[in-house]
């Protein structure tokens, strides 16, 4: 059994299997068929969110813990649009400052008995979303210890991943590019020392705007890609979702096909021999 | 249920705090009572009072007191 199965993973023969049945994300005690994990956050109407999620083929969907409105008349619960035996539902830390705040928020997530995992995020900057690495090491630490498979959102630094994957870690999620932000991949080489530093899945969280930046993402070789307003806020939402699911399934593909040597000169596809008059 | 050891329990009517605000609770009324009057379905939402979860079957059971702090929690969309 490989301890990379992301990066030490082989292929070792042609297959007819698609992608999907073979190739699987472990993270914790689990196995899903998809690397792609998505939010459920910033939809028009739930209904859109359960069709994207429908058509991007994820396993994983996120959701923010946030107090009930007590004034409401009979709220329509998000769960309502969710099958808990279909996808995991991962509640996040989002909005939290400090790791008692973060702990406190995963404590309640758990609570409502779906699952130990937890998207752990400790913001830090408002203006940029970055983590307080500081707290979130802290709060991987006691939540790991407490039973959680912890998948912290972090800085794009492998010092930090490593020490997140000490922490107790079950995968580290660099961010591509700022939250919300769609900037695509900015530092594939902070992504890739990660890579080289955990042993744990690498999962890029955030900053994906486009189909191209999750393919040209996955093809640096990461375990998978969690991503929200790139699919929420596309001009047609269920079509994104379908683009994104392939992108990722055609980095993945590609980063496992092994992409041919760069060269700096052209080099005839077609042989220079038999050339009809030579 | 007798008037002689009233003045040790909660009275009729008492206010705690649920998600910061404060609101009114009926002497007897159960975390689960709380949150029928509030049209709130137990199955969809977590609750703290005064800093602890409190299990599912532990709804029915616990009894507000005066004073009490609640945080009841669902999950919303997010990322």
């Amino acid at each position: 059994m490989s301890r990379l199965p992301g990066r030490q993973r082989t292929l070792s023969e042609p297959t007819t299997t698609a992608p999907a049945e073979t190739d699987r994300l472990t993270l914790g005690d689990r196995a899903f068929g998809s690397r792609l994990i998505i939010g459920t956050g910033k939809y028009d109407s739930p209904k859109t969110m359960a069709e994207a999620l429908e058509a991007s083929g994820a396993e994983i969907i996120t959701v923010a813990v946030r107090r009930v409105d007590l004034d409401a008349s009979k709220e329509e619960s998000l769960l309502h649009w969710l099958d808990p035996d279909r996808v995991l539902i991962l509640p996040n830390t989002a909005g939290c400052y400090t790791a008692e705040e973060a702990i406190r928020v995963a404590r309640l997530g758990r609570a409502a008995g779906l699952s130990d995992f937890v998207k752990l995020e400790v913001i830090g900057d408002e203006k940029t979303l970055y983590p307080d690495v500081v707290e979130l090491l802290e709060a991987t630490e006691t939540l790991a210890r407490e039973g959680f498979t912890v998948l912290p959102y972090t800085s794009d630094d492998p010092v930090v991943a490593r020490r997140l994957q000490e922490a107790g870690a079950a995968a580290v999620m660099p961010l591509a590019s700022p939250i919300g932000s769609g900037l695509g991949l900015v530092d594939p080489l902070g992504i890739g020392f990660i890579m080289d530093a955990v042993s744990v899945p690498v999962i890029v969280d955030a900053g994906v705007g486009t189909a191209s930046d999750a393919a040209a993402t996955m093809e640096l070789g990461v375990d998978g890609i969690l991503m929200n307003t790139a699919i929420a806020k596309a001009k047609d939402p269920i079509r994104m979702a379908q683009a994104m699911q392939l992108a990722v399934r055609a980095g993945r593909l590609a980063f496992e096909a092994g992409r041919m040597a760069k060269r700096g000169y052209a080099v005839p596809s077609s042989p220079m021999e038999g050339r009809v008059g030579d | 249920m007798t008037g002689r050891t009233t003045s040790a329990r909660a009275p009729e009517a008492f206010e705690i705090v649920a998600n910061g605000e404060p609101r009114r609770a009926l002497r007897g009324m159960t975390v689960a009572g709380f949150l029928a009057a509030h049209d709130l379905d137990p199955d969809l939402v977590v609750v703290e009072r005064n800093g602890e979860i409190l299990r599912r079957a532990a709804l029915e059971t616990v009894a507000l007191e005066p004073g009490d702090a609640l945080e009841i929690v669902h999950f919303v969309g997010g990322g």
